[in-house]
């Protein structure tokens, strides 16, 4: 029955919470994201407004175009045998998308707009559970916006990029600390919230493509920082004590995007298969600490080492054209969690990762394609803790075993003229 | 395409194991066992730390936070339960009303007063609690506030018609299943597969709380005949001790019998010093000087009635007492006898102050002397070698202020309450042995606290009064906290007798005392 109940809930769409280390979201198309989310070096559709700018120049029609969207199913579950205690998040379907689109306006130059989530978390806790000290829940949301150019310098060279308009905001919400109450008993708790906050970025990128068999690319996306300005922080259940100064205010709070760098490379190695390879490196390190500095000074503001290092992930894929039909596609990824040994905090539970991923697009005709992907990401169950948590000077280590799970299905189109 | 759409929900179906699972989750049967024990029912018989009573008062926060309450949460994740119900009060103010007259105070909180300084207040809170709205049980807590050993075996003691005239308890009139009822009777009537037992407190914690204003009534075999503050005759207590553990494990129930602590370890005995008169050396010189005056007088007293002058000066000199620069114990009263004809004393080392005296009135005299202008006058003239009048010489004896005897445990008192509580441990003890049952010793717990605290995830905790984390604002109960660490003792206990494994709680995630400024 308990079973039972369980797949009633999952069905429901319970889950959700994010996908790749830290709060970085992997599902920037689904035709990559079948060939295990690689595309730096692929030329293949209007995905590469995120992939590679560089290489829209290479695309055969003059106008593409790529939307597509995932619903993330995901999960965590925490327990600590010592006292008995198990928690499972209850996190709402994500649904990051994506909308690509490029125009080559000569031989040597195209134009494009990419519109993207590379970055987000939802994470629903039980209120009041074990480690609700540190998140009870937390949405986190950043849509980038890019104008792209690529440019071809030669037949084998391109180059290409653009600005970053980042729109993103921030709802979070934890009990101020594991006993504080009301004289009801109700938890004392702080929802910080920003929205509408925007921030400017960059990436550039180029291709190598010694022959149309054989391509490398390289890609950098520049660090995004979103400063939170006069974000409200909401607090509830507090007592009615001088002790307990927490009065509604607003706070500052910045939260770094981080930078990426790829790199791969594809191989037409058979008529009907391509192989292909990337590795990303996130630059995690810029992720020391989030810290929330309250408007009112008698409210204490809230440090929480982060402390992050930079991570990379290893990513391959194939695909097959199977029939005029079908094209066929899978891969692999191995993620690793830019989370350092005592800063596993329960708002990102993320360790290292093995993304399975595989999908199918049917070439409608000439001009429309649906893009079809499924990604199971794996991880291993782990034992892990958060040792900066202060209580009176004392630090006190929220730990336990942690196992996470996600089923990814997307859904896009591609249009080409 | 419509014809893939079909498959969607096959695709659906794939997301049904998106669950995350563990290798071995704790919700999965077996992983945690009961061991011997079957908790499927478990009935916790007391008092009010059974309750959960805490800032001196019932509240529902207190009862969620009642040790009981965390045991049974603890048990359902080892079996399956038939849960764990309790009387719970109609609000967290915690005050009972009798036919809408509040009867009983409402908790206590920790207030700021306007000098900044926090201290403990009764809440402004409405009371709703009415005692003649009485709930339907069953009710697996059946912890009384305000019980002692005898009174969870005597008939009526749930009947509201009691209540005015002492002779029943309004907490247990709001859940005993029939005013005839007793507390035993409604327990077993659950058919209890497992239960606790922690009884006996309030039969000496009334005498101590109280000062030791009643009667120790060691010998007297008739409880019907005893006053609220009086210590029960330890006879008394093992009777109706063996009959209920007789009849809580006569069908094979498993239990916990939790003996006494050293009442006088709580706060409410400990954190008013009885050396709390600070003097300066001008002071101390002319309080050492007031009581050669009063031996002076009470001298020249007996030499009046003709008493010799070697005994009249050896008598009249417990009375010449010397007062230093710093530091100095209170007096006390004590009973007026031949050996000591004006009935006062300095407090010895180990004699204690209740928490409920009147401080500021220590601070103006009480516990030594009231040093009036006219008594400072009386002084003045002794000083010259003056002789005072029998009135003058009274006002000087009258303006010794000793501490009355509802606010201290005296040595004697203390003897008493030492002896009882020995005296039903001993018989707790030998109880727990020949029943298999588990024996929690309460007592070693509660002067850990006192001595060197429990260390847990962020601190220590101890006894200390409203910092330490342990005992709630009335002094004598605990915290949540404090009831959680009592928990763990129990479980450790449950563990090694019954050789499961039920998981403790931290005890850090309880609460200790709650902060509101809504104060009367």
């Amino acid at each position: 029955m308990r079973k039972f109940l369980l797949l009633a809930l999952c069905a429901l769409g319970s889950a959700a919470v994010t996908y790749a280390g830290g709060y970085r979201v992997s599902l920037q198309g689904q035709r990559a994201l079948a060939m295990g989310h690689t595309g730096v070096a692929v030329v293949n559709s209007a995905e590469l407004g995120f992939f590679n700018p560089s290489g829209l120049v290479y695309l055969e029609n003059k106008l593409n175009l790529s939307v597509g969207a995932s619903a993330v199913f995901s999960d965590v579950v925490y327990q600590n045998e010592q006292f008995g205690q198990l928690h499972r998040s209850d996190s709402p379907v994500g649904t990051p998308f994506y909308l690509y689109a490029s125009y080559k306006m000569n031989d040597w130059l195209a134009l494009g707009l990419s519109v993207y989530t590379p970055y987000g978390s939802t994470v629903v806790w039980e209120d009041d559970w074990a480690g609700s000290h540190l998140v009870n829940n937390i949405d986190l949301q950043a849509v980038y916006i890019q104008p792209v150019a690529s440019i071809k310098l030669s037949e084998m060279f391109s180059v290409g990029g653009g600005p970053i308009y980042v729109t993103g905001g921030v709802n979070f919400n934890r009990n101020l600390n594991r006993t504080l109450t009301d004289i009801d008993g109700n938890r004392t708790n702080v929802t910080v919230d920003a929205t509408g906050v925007s921030a400017w970025g960059w990436s550039g990128s180029m291709m190598f493509s010694p022959s149309e068999k054989f391509r490398l690319g390289f890609n950098y996306r520049s660090e995004i920082i979103l400063e939170a300005e006069d974000g409200t922080a909401e607090f509830s259940n507090v007592p009615n004590s001088p002790l307990t100064p927490f009065k509604n205010t607003s706070f500052n709070a910045a939260l770094p995007l981080p930078a990426e760098v790829s790199v791969g490379l594809s191989y037409q190695f058979h008529k009907k298969w391509l192989f292909a390879l990337d590795v990303n490196q996130t630059l995690w390190s810029v992720y020391d600490s989030l810290d929330i500095d309250f408007a009112d000074p008698s409210i204490p503001d809230s440090e929480n080492p982060r402390n992050y290092k930079d991570s990379s992930i290893y990513r391959f894929g194939f695909q097959y054209d199977a029939s005029s039909l079908f094209t066929l596609r899978a891969g692999y990824y191995y993620d690793e969690s830019p989370v350092q040994e005592g800063y596993f905090a329960p708002e990102t539970p993320r360790n290292d990762s093995q993304g399975f991923t595989g999908g199918l697009s049917l070439n409608l005709n000439d001009n429309f394609t649906i893009d079809a992907s499924f990604l199971y990401i794996r991880f291993a169950e782990i034992n892990a803790s958060y040792d900066h948590y202060l209580e009176n000077g004392v630090a006190v280590p929220f730990s336990g075993t942690y196992k996470s799970s996600a089923f990814v299905p997307g859904l896009g189109m591609t249009y080409k003229l | 395409m419509r014809k893939y759409f079909k498959y969607l929900p096959l695709l659906a179906l794939g997301f049904v194991a998106c669950e995350p699972e563990l290798q071995n989750p704790i919700d999965e049967p077996g992983f945690y066992t009961a061991g011997e024990a079957d908790f499927s029912t478990y009935v916790a018989l007391g008092n009010s730390l059974t309750a959960g009573y805490a800032d001196g008062a019932l509240y529902i926060t207190g009862q969620e936070n009642s040790y009981p309450n965390i045991l049974a949460q603890q048990f359902a994740k080892v079996q399956e339960t038939n849960g764990f119900t309790q009387p719970l009060m109609a609000d967290n103010a915690g005050g009972l009303l009798a036919g809408g007259t509040q009867i009983t105070s409402n908790r206590r909180v920790l207030a700021v007063g306007a000098n900044g300084n926090p201290s403990p207040r009764v809440y402004n809170g409405q009371a709703t609690t009415e005692i003649s709205n009485i709930l339907t049980g069953p009710f697996n807590n059946m912890g009384v506030s305000g019980a002692k050993s005898f009174h969870l075996v005597s008939p009526n003691y749930g009947n509201l018609a009691g209540v005015a005239v002492g002779t029943s308890n309004p907490y247990f009139v709001r859940f005993a299943s029939s005013p005839s009822t007793t507390v035993l009777a409604d327990a077993l009537a659950q058919n209890p597969t497992f239960f606790s037992l922690w009884i006996g407190n309030n039969d000496v914690l009334s005498y101590a709380t109280s000062g030791g204003v009643g009667t120790d009534q060691t010998g007297n075999p008739d409880p019907s005949t005893y006053g609220p503050n009086d210590i029960t005759d330890p006879n008394v207590f093992a009777a109706v001790y063996s009959q209920m553990v007789a009849a809580l494990a006569g069908n094979g129930a498993g239990g916990v019998l939790i003996n006494i602590p050293d009442v006088t370890s709580v706060p409410y005995f400990t954190t008013v010093p009885n050396n709390a008169l600070v003097l300066d050396a001008p002071t101390a010189a002319s309080l050492t000087g007031f009581f050669q005056a009063v031996a002076g007088i009470f001298t020249q007293g007996l030499l009046a009635q003709q008493v010799p002058l070697e005994q009249a000066q050896a008598l009249a000199a417990q009375y010449s007492i010397t007062f230093n620069a710093g530091p100095n114990r209170f007096l006390i009263d004590v009973p007026v006898t031949q050996a000591n004809p004006l009935g006062f004393r300095q407090m010895t080392e180990e004699e204690l102050l209740v928490l409920t005296i009147d401080q500021a009135a220590l601070a103006q005299g009480y516990g030594s002397v009231t040093l009036t202008p006219e008594v400072m006058q009386v002084l003045g003239l002794l000083q010259q070698g003056g002789q005072p009048s029998q009135a003058q010489a009274q006002l000087v004896l009258d303006a010794v202020t000793a501490i009355v005897d509802k606010d201290a445990l005296d040595k004697e008192e203390l003897e008493n309450i030492a002896v009882a509580t020995q005296a039903y441990n001993a018989t707790i003890k030998a109880i727990a042995a020949s029943n298999d049952l588990v024996n929690i010793d309460a007592m070693a717990f509660l002067n850990r606290l006192a001595m060197q605290g429990i260390p847990y995830d962020a601190g220590t905790l101890t006894s200390q009064f409203v910092t330490g984390g342990a005992f709630s604002l009335d002094g004598v109960h605990p915290t949540p906290r404090g009831y959680a660490a009592i928990a763990n003792i129990i479980i450790d206990g449950i563990n090694e007798t019954y050789n499961s494994t039920v998981p403790k709680v931290n005890i850090g995630e309880y609460g200790t005392v709650t902060l509101s400024n809504d104060v009367q």
